[in-house]
């Protein structure tokens, strides 16, 4: 069944690209073998057939040819169909293969190895190579990637259910999505929430649920000049004033925090003397907590406090 | 062998050589359509060769010429349009009218190689930026309209990793040298100091890692960059054991085992991230934003720190000597600001 379908699709593929005219549907169904001969039979089956056809991206034209009658008929530009001529250089090959890869398991993985048979398709090398160099991988991880890309690359505005930190359950949000972005591993979406009558920036892990369109292709307007890389990045705020703790620490422990350290000096009691820079209390202090009674804060007081408040809380 | 019995004989050995196979009849039609100009492109291919670039086995590659030879137009006069042989293990296309270029890059497919290459080319150390550079317009040019949506999505790398100590793992891997290293596990709170046989650099998730043998483990480790604490070059050769096998990033860093310690939490609205940043077997909502979580750990030193960090935001709940030690833990910390 399959198979028949097939050799109709391909038979389909080679009559129209063939073809220096539009050809109507009867002359199709003449040619093509696979066809019912019943004419709505024929007509169901051809309308589906068009339509796998365009889903692949085949440039289906309809069209009719001058100085004929009227009907309408359909063929394929070879000028539209064709992969324009492309040369790779060995190492321009070769990198090409590396970006393939950057995907593997990820959202975009079938789209790459797709683009990359096709390269290879119109005469590229792209071997696996050995040279060694770092190899990134992206990972796309939960499924909100897939209708967010379709939603960015078809201009679509998008509705989800976001669990923001801090609150109890997750709020739906409207967005025209202009982008989607990585910064450290992670993925976000920027772009303007209609609720809320401005831009916004959601991380793509905290969206629960499916992400739905709420309108057809093109109806979202990118504003010119917009880079959703500045609009995440915007959110990492301004870089916060640098402080200086005073820290005790136990000889041999606390190596991560010494790493960052601006002075370390041996005591005498088995404890060393640590200077460290630091910006966000809370955060430095969930750390220093970390390491339980290895370490101690001298100074500065709110520091202090917040650890001891910390540690008090692992204890109720 | 004349033309009509030749036909007749390859189409009945597709009929009897049909084989189970994946994917839609629109996934083979695609495959079909870069078959052929796959072969023209390189006037002679070798069956071997050709299956393991369509990631097919040679008797479905064999089923797929066959349907190729078999396709007929019947009008206005009968034709084949496809001529081909596979004899000996070698595959040529003789004729193949209109079918002889690949389709068109589609958006999808355009934009995953174009962002991928963008993200190389951001790649600090010893990447070839010309190379990208010259591919990146190439492909531009080839893929036309189908280029532009690849511009919506970045990818962000600042592997956060010194430069410099990037290029002398990658300087390390390229002469296959032994290194020595300092490493900070953060989960004990040590530094270690091992000999590695580095095996590749890999950027995931942001963040950059060798993948090493580890002469202390005897086993394929992940080491991250950032916590590289000093390095040396050895003199050394690197000896990776020939059954040494990369470590499967693609199906996630973290492969918790039957044997680890099955670990539960508690965690309050500030702590939820937890639930986002570890591998988490179990999530269960507990209403009012608190969630119960359960994750697995060979090793619950790092849980302890973990709980001691969350302070009022989570609590381990079980096992229970892990409950007692993280109490103790607490109390002698808190008796020193006493």
């Amino acid at each position: 069944m399959s198979r028949q379908k097939t050799e109709r699709l391909l038979s389909l593929v080679v009559c129209l690209l063939s073809a220096r005219r539009y050809l109507t549907a009867g002359q199709i169904r003449d040619a093509v073998p696979g066809y019912p001969a019943a004419f709505d039979a024929f007509k169901r089956m051809f309308e589906r057939d068009k339509d796998e056809l365009r889903e692949l991206g085949i440039p289906l034209e309809t069209g009719t040819n001058p100085g004929t009658d009227d009907e309408v008929g359909y063929r394929i530009s070879r000028q539209a169909y064709e992969l324009p001529e492309i040369r790779l250089e060995p190492d321009e090959a070769a990198v090409l293969g590396l970006a393939a890869r950057v995907w593997r398991q990820a959202e975009l993985a079938g789209a790459a190895a797709g683009g990359l048979l096709k390269l290879q398709a119109a005469g590229i090398d792209a071997e696996e190579t050995t040279q060694p160099g770092i190899e990134p991988r992206l990972r796309t991880g939960g499924p909100a990637f897939g209708p967010l890309w379709q939603a960015v690359r078809d201009r679509r505005p998008v509705t989800f259910a976001y669990q923001t930190p801090g609150r109890a359950t997750p709020q739906c949000r409207n967005l025209e999505p202009w982008g989607v972005v990585n910064r450290h591993g992670r993925w976000y979406v920027a772009g303007f929430d209609r609720d809320r009558g401005s831009e916004r920036v959601f991380r793509l892990s905290r969206i629960d649920g499916p992400v739905s369109f709420t309108g057809p292709p093109g109806s979202v307007t990118v504003p010119p000049g917009t880079d959703a890389r500045n609009l995440v990045q915007a959110t990492d705020g301004a870089p916060p004033q640098v402080r200086t703790a005073v820290l005790r620490i136990r000889r041999g422990s606390g190596y991560g925090l010494r790493r960052k350290a601006s002075s370390d000096q041996p005591g005498h009691d088995g404890w060393d003397l640590v200077e460290a820079p630091f910006s966000d209390v809370g955060w430095y202090a969930d750390y220093i907590a970390s390491f339980g009674a290895d370490v101690v804060v001298l100074e500065p007081v709110d520091l202090r406090e917040a650890v001891i408040g910390r540690l008090k809380g692992a204890l109720t | 062998m004349t033309a009509a019995a030749g036909r007749t004989g390859k189409a009945t050995a597709s009929r009897a050589g049909r084989t189970a196979r994946s994917g839609t009849a629109t996934d083979r039609l695609q495959r079909l359509l870069a078959l052929v100009p796959y072969v023209v492109s390189r006037d002679v291919v070798g069956l071997a060769d050709t299956a393991a670039t369509f990631g097919v086995t040679e008797s479905e590659l064999v089923d797929d010429l066959n349907l190729l030879w078999c396709v007929e137009l019947r009008s206005p006069d009968p034709y084949c349009p496809i001529d081909l042989s596979y004899e000996g293990g070698e595959i040529m296309v003789s004729q193949a009218e209109s079918m002889d270029r690949p389709l068109r890059l589609g958006t999808d497919e355009a934009s995953a190689l174009l962002i991928g290459l963008r993200m190389l080319a951001e790649l600090p150390g010893p990447q070839d930026r010309s190379a990208l550079r010259r591919t990146i317009a190439k492909l531009e040019a080839a893929a036309g309209e189908a280029a532009a949506a690849s511009a919506q999505v970045a990818v962000h790398m600042d592997g956060r990793a010194p430069a410099d100590l990037q290029a002398q793992v990658a300087e390390a891997l390229r002469q296959r040298r032994r290194l020595h290293m300092s490493y900070y596990v953060p989960g004990r709170d040590e530094a270690t100091e091992r000999d590695v046989d580095p095996m590749r650099l890999l950027l995931l998730e942001g963040r950059t890692y060798l993948e090493a043998w580890c002469r202390s483990a005897e086993a394929v480790r992940l080491f991250r960059l950032d916590r590289v604490l000093g390095l040396t070059v050895l003199g050394v050769a690197a000896e990776v054991p020939g059954d040494a096998e990369h470590v499967d990033v693609d199906s996630g860093l973290f492969r918790p085992s039957a044997t680890d310690v099955r670990v539960e939490l508690e965690l309050g609205q500030a702590g939820r991230w937890v639930a986002e940043y570890y591998p988490c077997e179990q999530v269960t909502e507990l209403g009012d934003g608190r969630l119960k979580v359960v994750l697995r750990t060979p090793d619950t030193r790092w849980v302890r720190r973990l709980a001691l960090r969350l302070g009022e935001d989570g609590r381990v709940t079980g096992p229970a000597d892990l409950v007692r030690e993280i109490e103790s833990e607490a109390t002698a910390a808190l008796a020193q600001y006493a």
